[in-house]
Formats: C-alpha cells, sequence, structure tokens
C-alpha cells in the first residue's frame, strides 16, 4: 500500500516537473500561429445609454498589446445605436474601423471610453524564439488574464 | 496544484492566441467601413475667400486638424503631407490637401496662409469662430486640450494637444481612410493612388 502511495507521489512529481518544463519550453520556441492578425475590440449595444445612466466603466483596458508580424491590426466596431470616439476616430453606429500598424512602438490615444481618457497601444516587435517569445508569450497571458 | 496551475497557464497562452476574422482592405492606412459620407463644412479660407469641404468633390482629398504655432507635429505633418504631393507627380494635381486650424486665437487667415505656402501653395487652410471650430471638430472626432502655458515663454505663448490623424476622402467625398501621426509617406502615397484609381 505504501508503495502504491509512493508510486502515485512519485508519478505527479515527474507530471509536475514535465509540465514546468515543459510549458516554458514550449512557450520559447514553438512558433506563433495566429488565424488572423486582428485584435477586434467591440462597442456593445446600450453603451451610450448605460454611460448617460450614470455608469462609469472601462469598456476596453487601458493598454492594449499588439505585437508584429502577429497581432498587429486593431479592429473597432460600434454595434451601439450612436456615434463612439475610439482614440480620435469617430466610429458610426454599425461602423467598423480597422488599422492596421506596420512598426513596432507604443501610441496614444485620447479616448473616452476609458474613465482615465488614454488609451496606450503598445506594439511589440515580432518576437524571436527564446527569452523573446517566452516573454511575448507570458505578456499575452497577463493581458487574457484581465480581461477574463 | 502545480499540474492545475500548468493547465490554468497552458489555456491562458492559448486563449491569447486566439483570432477573430474581419474583412481585409486594400489600403494601408485606418479604413472605416462602410466609409460615411465627409460632414461639410464651411470656413474662412487662407486664401481670402471660403472653404467649402464639398467644393473638393472629385478629388482626394486630405483633411488635417493643427496650429501654426505647434512646434513640431504640424510642420512634419505638413512637410509630410508635401512630400506625398510631390510623389504623386501628375497625379498631385486631383490631390487637395485641407489644413483646418485648432487655434483661432492665433490662426489668422493671413496667418495660415504663409504657414502652409511655406509647404506647399497649394494647400488650402481653414479658420473661423471658435464656435465654427468646434462643430468641425466633433463632426470629425477631433480633440483638443486647453491651453498648455510653459513658465519661461509669455503669457501670449501656448501650446496644444490635438489629435494629429489625417483623414483621406475620396472623390466621392466619403471619409475612407485615416493616417496615424508617424505612418511613412510611401504608405500614404499609395492610399491616396488606391484612392485616385476609384
Amino acid at each position: 500500500m505504501t508503495t502504491i502511495k509512493h508510486r502515485i507521489r512519485y508519478a505527479v512529481l515527474l507530471l509536475s516537473v514535465l509540465v514546468a518544463l515543459g510549458v516554458p519550453a514550449w512557450a520559447a520556441f514553438a512558433p506563433i500561429d495566429t488565424d488572423s492578425p486582428e485584435l477586434v475590440l467591440e462597442i456593445p449595444t446600450g453603451t451610450f445609454a448605460r454611460r448617460q445612466a450614470g455608469e462609469k466603466f472601462d469598456l476596453i483596458p487601458a493598454e492594449i498589446r499588439l505585437t508584429m508580424g502577429v497581432k498587429d491590426v486593431l479592429v473597432m466596431q460600434n454595434h451601439d445605436d450612436v456615434p463612439h470616439l475610439f482614440g480620435p476616430v469617430l466610429i458610426m453606429p454599425k461602423q467598423t474601423f480597422r488599422l492596421p500598424f506596420r512598426k513596432a512602438s507604443t501610441y496614444l490615444f485620447t479616448c473616452p471610453l476609458h474613465t482615465s481618457g488614454l488609451l496606450t497601444i503598445v506594439v511589440d516587435p515580432e518576437p524571436e524564439r527564446g527569452w523573446a517569445r517566452l516573454r511575448w508569450r507570458t505578456a499575452a497571458a497577463v493581458q487574457a488574464t484581465a480581461w477574463l | 496544484m502545480a499540474v492545475s496551475g500548468a493547465l490554468l497557464a497552458s489555456s491562458l497562452l492559448l486563449f491569447s492566441t486566439c483570432a477573430r476574422t474581419a474583412s481585409t482592405s486594400e489600403l494601408r492606412g485606418g479604413v472605416f467601413d462602410p466609409p460615411r459620407l465627409a460632414p461639410d463644412f464651411s470656413l474662412k479660407s487662407s486664401n481670402g475667400s471660403d472653404v467649402k469641404l464639398s467644393r473638393y468633390r472629385g478629388k482626394v482629398v486630405a483633411l488635417a486638424f493643427g496650429y501654426t504655432h505647434c512646434p513640431s507635429v504640424c510642420p512634419t505633418t505638413l512637410a509630410f503631407l508635401a512630400e506625398v504631393r510631390r510623389k504623386l507627380g501628375a497625379g498631385g494635381t486631383d490631390f487637395q490637401v485641407v489644413y483646418v486650424t485648432v487655434d483661432p486665437e492665433r490662426d489668422s487667415a493671413e496667418r495660415l496662409n504663409a504657414f502652409l505656402t511655406h509647404f506647399d501653395p497649394t494647400f488650402i487652410g481653414g479658420t473661423g469662430t471658435p464656435e465654427q471650430l468646434a462643430k468641425v471638430r466633433k463632426d470629425y472626432g477631433i480633440t483638443v486640450s486647453d491651453k498648455i502655458f510653459v513658465e519661461t515663454l509669455p503669457k501670449s505663448e501656448y501650446f496644444l494637444d490635438h489629435s494629429s490623424f489625417i483623414f483621406l476622402i475620396d472623390r466621392s467625398g466619403q471619409v475612407r481612410d485615416m493616417m496615424p501621426y508617424g505612418v511613412s509617406a510611401d504608405d500614404m502615397e499609395h492610399d491616396v493612388k488606391v484612392l485616385l484609381a476609384k
């Protein structure tokens, strides 16, 4: 009985070590697959009404990270019934605005969608294999966590 | 615990690489789909008459906002637009730059004219009352800050933060494209040529 318990513990330990080493290795060296270069942000129906009612909320993160060669096109869709400003760009109801980035840099936009009034878009260079790719995947995971 | 943590990390990594689809475009700038008719305006022109946007139907219009006391972004934008027009060669005759001030207090028609002519004599400036210009900015979603004073300069000198995008309006008067500050002249020339060809 004790031997079985030891074997189970050993297996769990081994599996944990494999996962602990395997996930970072995969994140550092696996190619980045993406079926679309676009990051789509949406203004839902009723956004204007919610704001008119005094509700304060951030519709999108104050900072968005994009990556050259992976996800470097920002798409904004206005599903609301009134025009909305995205940065300085006025988007009509049911209109889509598609902005491709062609250079890694940090872009600052005034954005009334945020209580802070600012939207920062960081466009990272295409991550090379190794630390750069691991860091990029970690940052992407953190950003995804923020949206959950 | 370690296993569940790793699984969560893997899920997040996979989630972060998920993508969604949308339409593609032959234009390199920011594209509006569907395009909308450019809100018309009539302002006092830098050449002394009136500048009415709809008068330029049949041409491709680059609409930009700025002010003549701007130390960096506005001169760079205008030099950029002049370069694009030069690159267009003969096609440049169907390309019109309209530059609307965000600083009516200091930008008279005469001052605008002298400023714009320095870059390209075909550029047209627009000025007006603060209310007229506020209406134009609202129609295009242009933001401008309150006056920014610097301690070392006299009170008559101030700066303004403002949207630095350039809108491209096609021959039929539709807002088709938005070029952020910092794009290359090649990309701008490409998009203007695409719109000129339609």
